[in-house]
């Protein structure tokens, strides 16, 4: 009886955080995927069956459209411009250089603060009126404008630039523990094969970097679906709904317009999205382990 | 669905302790006078000794104290009374949940005083369901009078004379009109557009939401008028906050603004008196119309233990004092048309006047903007339209097709 109490123990302790979890994670996916196929509008009504109408509803929405084209500008230029600088960043302090503590912590700080923090102090700096060209007016640069911020077709690139400067320091401290990790003898040894500078690089330490880029990506990547306070803070989805994104979309449907079943179709779509990056990562990772 | 659930989980924590007779009241009166108007409240019910329970939401004009309502609800225990706009009490009486409220409303005569357009949101079928508070009256245009003096204007009676004034302001080297960059600001201009127009193209394209309607020429007009209204506009006024373009017609760095009438309270906050330092008239053209929005108290039903206390709660909301004590801090003017308007500052005086005259010639009208032309659903089809063409460079015609599919896709 203890023996077998003893062999069932793991089970027993993980049991109640399991329950948790299929509850709160994948009951509550599966009750967002029935919603979607109900005609739901103020209150959840499972009375009413409309099978896929309400994707159709959402992908025929001009707001949808630009949410969608949002996301991939966004999430395009935010990983990649976050990962060129965190990795430019990595390598540099990878110099062994001076003060490199202290300069570490400066460029991880921002990760210490919330989306909207950040939100509201780039709203600040982007605005012309009050921030950077004022600024530059006020120290004799009358000319210069900088006004992407109220312009419904740059206004997007102001959230990849405030999202950049947030995430940059978390992917140079993934890619400076990288590149720690790599053994100095090998790339002595690629010296010595007379590899210069720019070639040990290109063909040793950036293959070595595999791991971390992956990482990188997928934490970035689910940032990017899921960043919502990012643009509430910053632009409130504006000029206009110019900086719409899937997560904003989902919002404003299911609390503001009384659509719940179409906000619940966004949110399963971006469900699909996040998928669409994990499981392949998921998948290699698992594949590595065996 | 996350914020959902805290909400009921909080909700659930929060509610435990309402007695009998106490009423549990969900609002977003939170700022300096509306508090202090709702301390009226609390007071008179007290003296009835009715408790209040305090359950202020602040944030977004109510969307937040919306998402909380909904929680509460969905979780099986709804508050005594709930502050909403016009269409979110249709909608919550469409899903059955709202209390009656005849018994007190035919004792006190609620039919005799109230506006019919406002009984129309007031009452579900043939039932009183909510007590109306106030009128707001959205399509106002704020000037400051010393601009308005050096410059040798005087307020517009239509869109000639007010792009004439606007120009003249323009040389005089100050922005012509002020606006705020938000949905709800821009269409709040752009429904006044359309009622100067016509009161009949009101009807049909906002309140009937009528397809052919939205397909006549009248339609791109009224975005001719928005575009060009746009090019008084500073470049920087995407997302900035109604209250900030008060200030900047307070401080006399833009000419004009369209805003409703609570851009009163901002004004008097300034220490200057609306209607004297800062000028009042409706947007040009809608002379003889009105527009309003009214804040209710909508009555849940919340079983029979507690109707009595509901019933007063609704008699005090009801009461000409706090109508009118309220409406004095709120900068409209009372629900009741029998509260004399005698200590109400001119531009209220107007609305009062202007309010009998328009019911009189049926021209009386619930805001699209202002959540008393549409369900939510639709008027947000609306604003997305009129936003995104304030924003960019669309053309009216592209406006129209996008309103005209908009609405037609927001009907399903």
């Amino acid at each position: 009886m203890q023996r077998q109490l003893r062999a069932w123990m793991p089970q027993i302790a993980l049991l109640p955080s399991l329950i948790l979890m299929t509850v709160t994670v994948y009951g509550f996916i599966g009750f967002s995927v029935l919603l979607s196929l109900t005609g739901s509008k103020m209150m959840p009504n499972f009375g009413k069956w409309v099978g896929f109408l309400q994707y159709e509803r959402v992908w025929a929405n001009p707001r949808w459209e630009v949410a969608v084209q949002n996301f991939a500008i966004f999430a395009t230029l935010y990983i990649g411009a976050s990962l060129l600088v965190g990795l430019v960043l990595a390598i540099l302090l990878d110099q062994r250089i001076r003060a490199e503590g202290v300069l570490r912590t400066v460029y991880l700080y921002p990760m210490a603060l919330s989306f909207i923090v950040t939100g509201v102090a780039w709203q600040w700096i982007l605005s012309p009126d009050l921030g950077l060209e004022r600024a530059m007016h006020i120290w004799g640069w009358e000319n210069f404008r900088f006004d992407w911020i109220k312009s419904d077709k740059m206004a997007i690139y102001c959230v990849v630039i405030a999202g950049v400067w947030q995430a940059s320091g978390f992917v140079m401290a993934t890619f400076l523990a990288a590149l720690r990790g790599i053994n100095p003898e090998i790339i002595s040894a690629a010296k010595i094969d007379g590899a210069g500078g720019l070639s040990v690089y290109r063909f040793v330490v950036l293959p070595a970097l595999r791991p971390a880029f992956l990482t990188a990506i997928v934490v970035q990547g689910h940032l990017a679906i899921k960043s919502y306070d990012l643009v509430v803070a910053l632009t409130k989805g504006g000029p206009g709904y110019a900086t719409e994104l899937p997560s904003t979309f989902m919002y404003a449907f299911t609390f503001t317009r009384n659509e719940m079943a179409m906000g619940a179709a966004s949110a399963v779509m971006m469900l699909a999205l996040v998928s669409a990056l994990i499981v392949p990562y998921l998948y290699s990772e698992l594949r590595h382990a065996r | 669905m996350n914020k959902l659930l805290c909400g009921v989980a909080f909700a659930a924590i929060l509610t435990t302790g309402v007695r009998a007779d106490d009423v549990e009241v969900l609002h977003w009166w939170t700022s300096g006078g509306e508090a202090a108007a709702v301390q009226v409240l609390k007071g008179d019910l007290e003296s009835k000794s009715v408790g209040w329970v305090d359950m202020a939401v602040a944030g977004g004009g109510g969307e937040a104290a919306m998402t909380t309502l909904r929680a509460r609800v969905t979780a099986g225990d709804p508050p005594t009374a709930a502050q909403m706009l016009g269409m979110d009490v249709r909608q919550w009486a469409e899903e059955g949940l709202l209390g009656n409220l005849d018994a007190v409303a035919t004792a006190e005569g609620w039919d005799a005083v109230v506006p019919p357009a406002v009984q129309a949101f007031g009452k579900y079928d043939g039932h009183w369901v909510a007590a109306p508070v106030n009128m707001h009256r959205p399509h106002w245009v704020w000037a400051n009078a010393k601009l308005f003096a050096d410059n040798g204007l005087s307020m517009p009676s239509n869109w000639d004379e007010f792009f004439a004034a606007a120009d003249k302001l323009k040389e005089a080297g100050v922005i012509p009109v002020a606006m705020g960059g938000q949905p709800w600001q821009e269409a709040t201009a752009w429904e006044a557009v359309i009622l100067s127009i016509s009161p009949e193209l009101y009807q049909k394209a906002i309140i009937e939401a009528d397809a052919e309607a939205l397909a006549s020429p009248e339609i791109a007009q009224s975005f001719d008028i928005m575009r060009k209204l746009r090019g008084y506009v500073d470049d920087n006024f995407a997302g900035r906050d109604w209250n900030l373009a008060t200030q900047m017609v307070i401080k006399g760095e833009a000419g004009m603004q369209i805003m409703g009438d609570w851009a009163k309270g901002e004004i008097s906050a300034a220490g200057l008196t609306p209607g004297v330092d800062i000028l009042c008239d409706v947007v040009p053209g809608t002379q003889g119309s009105f527009l309003f929005n009214t804040d209710f108290f909508a009555m849940f039903d919340v079983g029979d233990d507690k109707t009595a206390a509901q019933q007063s709660l609704a008699s005090s909301v009801m009461s000409p004092v706090f109508q009118e004590t309220f409406n004095l801090t709120k900068g409209s003017i009372p629900a009741r048309t029998d509260v004399p308007g005698d200590k109400f500052d001119a531009c209220a005086q107007k609305s009062m006047a202007d309010l009998a005259e328009a019911t009189d010639a049926g021209h009386l009208y619930g805001s699209l903007a202002h959540g008393h032309g549409q369900p939510a659903a639709i008027q947000r089809a609306y604003l997305d339209v009129v936003t995104q063409h304030f924003n960019s460079d669309m053309s009216s015609a592209d406006a129209q097709a996008a309103l005209i599919d908009a609405v037609a896709a927001a009907k399903m």
